[in-house]
């Protein structure tokens, strides 16, 4: 019966929303054609996706949450407010002169020094942008997140714990027992701070990428600077924690002698093999999050992109776009989790393949029982 | 493609908040917690194993408690049993008792009366015999009266005493 009552609901309100642009319609009829201006979707989607030096905020375009712009320009470091730069003006900070450079320019979008009238770009720009800042509220997030799990286990003991802290702790024994532990074994103690950290932050950063408004919509992990840098530190681990096995597998693999001499094709493999590893952690993250972020804009996008055709057919796009948007969103929810599962996942097999001790020497280590 | 080229300022902040964040939850974040677990596991599988202890304890405690029922309830039989054939033998011996008894007291009684039947007979005797004995003085004293009857008497006693001797 209650569900009979929701989907009528539904239904007279998709109704009404085809039927208001029709009465629309008529009013504006007359004026019609007058503005013919095309949507930029390409550069609408990339300032979305893109990084900035304020934080936008809802429904104005003008005014922006003010971050600081640190950058060593040709004269010593510069700090100012990215207000100051807002709107494409010159910002004299002492004897330099920065602003944001234009669409037109090869540095677009970015800080530059006005040096004799033309734009170079600082040496250092490490200003605190929008993604920076996402970062900041991330790992604020994770640490409020998993600390006080902590001090829930010193303060209540063996207690079982409810709410917020034993979902938390549901994750996190998910990830232990379900991919480190299995996976590096007697050794899971030893890398699983930094994986977990790992899928936390991750987490974090893809929740926070799906809420449109301060302090969410930052496309952190939609961003190739932020999956590098977190495949990089997978990378080092793996191979600066790596046994002599695996260089001896790398080097001199256990196959026949023609395929290692007097070319030495395996180990030319191998060799690539340790490097497309992290890139492949790099480009499945960044390309899993941005895509998903890129189908939800585009699917808004849709409402003013028919815009021109009239308004009935603007209102059946809207109400076909936010139904679209709201389903990819929530999908988006599920692939915040499955893609930081799958990235600690894979750094966890990255990990135990650096772990493994050769045949020969496990033989060595535990006599014939 | 902006997108496809890590800045670097991102990369230097994010490297450095990752570190940050890496160093804040490896020195206080999961160890508590891998503790918390592993002593709250520890708690669950020794309360398992109580649990398991305790039940079998039950069930042997049960076991026992029904052996010592099914014994006392045999005793208790046994007892009834006993206390049945008590019954019946101090009856028995009461019975017996009281009849010794009675017997006795009718044996003393018979003792008594033979004895009161054989005092009433002497005195009977001795009664009838003074009785006698005064008849007879009468008699004799009747008799006295005359010399002659005194010296027949004499006579005869005197031939009495002959004839004895």
């Amino acid at each position: 019966m209650e569900t009979t009552k929701h989907i009528f609901t539904l239904l007279a309100l998709s109704v009404m929303a085809l039927l208001l642009p029709l009465g629309a319609m008529a009013a504006v009829s007359s004026d019609e054609g007058e503005k013919q201006e095309g949507v930029d979707a390409q550069g609408i989607i990339f300032e979305h996706l893109g990084d900035g030096y304020g934080w936008e905020v809802p429904f104005n375009h003008h005014e922006r949450i003010p971050l600081p712009v640190i950058v060593w320009g040709t004269d010593g470091l510069h700090v100012f407010s990215s207000s100051r730069v807002t709107h494409g003006d010159l910002w004299r900070d002492g004897n330099a002169e920065f602003r944001i450079a234009g669409k037109d320019s090869p540095y677009k979008g970015k800080v530059v020094e006005i040096v004799d009238g033309t734009e170079v770009k600082p040496s250092v720009d490490i200003s605190i942008t929008k993604n920076v800042c996402g970062v900041f509220i991330a790992v604020l997030l994770c640490v409020w997140c998993i600390l006080s799990v902590a001090r829930w286990h010193k303060t209540q003991g063996v207690k079982a714990p409810r709410r917020m802290v034993g979902a938390i702790e549901f994750v996190i024994l998910f990830i232990y027992d379900g991919v480190i532990r299995p996976t590096l074994k007697e050794k899971a103690p030893r890398f699983a701070p930094y994986l977990l950290t790992v899928f936390f932050f991750i987490l974090m950063m893809n929740l926070l990428g799906l809420i449109v408004i301060f302090p969410g919509g930052a496309n952190l992990t939609g961003n190739i600077a932020v999956t590098l840098v977190l495949a990089l530190l997978t990378f080092f681990i793996t191979n600066l924690c790596a046994t002599k096995h695996y260089w001896k597998e790398i080097f001199n693999p256990e196959v026949p002698w023609w395929l290692k001499w007097p070319l030495p094709i395996m180990p030319v493999i191998e060799l690539f093999g340790i490097f497309t590893k992290p890139a492949a952690l790099t480009v499945r993250l960044f390309a899993n999050m941005m895509g998903g972020h890129m189908i939800v804009i585009v699917l808004t996008l849709l409402i003013f992109i028919f815009a021109f055709m009239g308004p009935v057919v603007t209102g059946a796009t809207a109400v076909v776009s936010i139904l679209f948007s709201v389903f990819m969103l929530c999908i988006d929810v599920l692939v915040s989790f499955i893609q930081a599962y799958v990235f600690t996942m894979l750094s966890t097999l990255f990990i135990a393949l650096g772990q493994e001790e050769g045949h020969a020497e496990a033989h060595e280590a535990q006599p014939e029982a | 493609m902006e997108l496809f080229t890590p800045d670097f300022g991102l990369v230097f902040w994010m490297f450095v908040s990752f570190a940050i964040l890496f160093v804040i939850l490896w020195r206080w974040g999961w160890p508590a917690i891998m503790k918390g677990v592993a002593d709250r596991a520890d708690l669950i599988d020794k309360g398992v194993e109580y649990a398991q202890n305790a039940k079998q304890q039950l069930d042997q405690a049960r076991e026992e408690a029904e052996k010592h029922i099914a014994e006392a309830r045999r005793q208790q039989a046994e007892t009834l049993r006993e206390a049945e054939r008590m019954k019946t033998q101090i009856i028995d011996e009461a019975r017996i008792a009281a009849q010794a008894e009675a017997k006795k007291v009718m044996d003393a009684a018979r003792v008594s009366i033979e004895q009161d039947r054989k005092a009433a007979q002497q005195q009977f005797r001795n009664e009838v015999s003074t009785f006698a004995l005064d008849i007879a003085q009468k008699v004799v004293r009747n008799q006295m009266k005359q010399d002659n009857a005194q010296q027949q008497l004499v006579n005869s006693l005197l031939d009495e005493m002959e004839k004895q001797n």
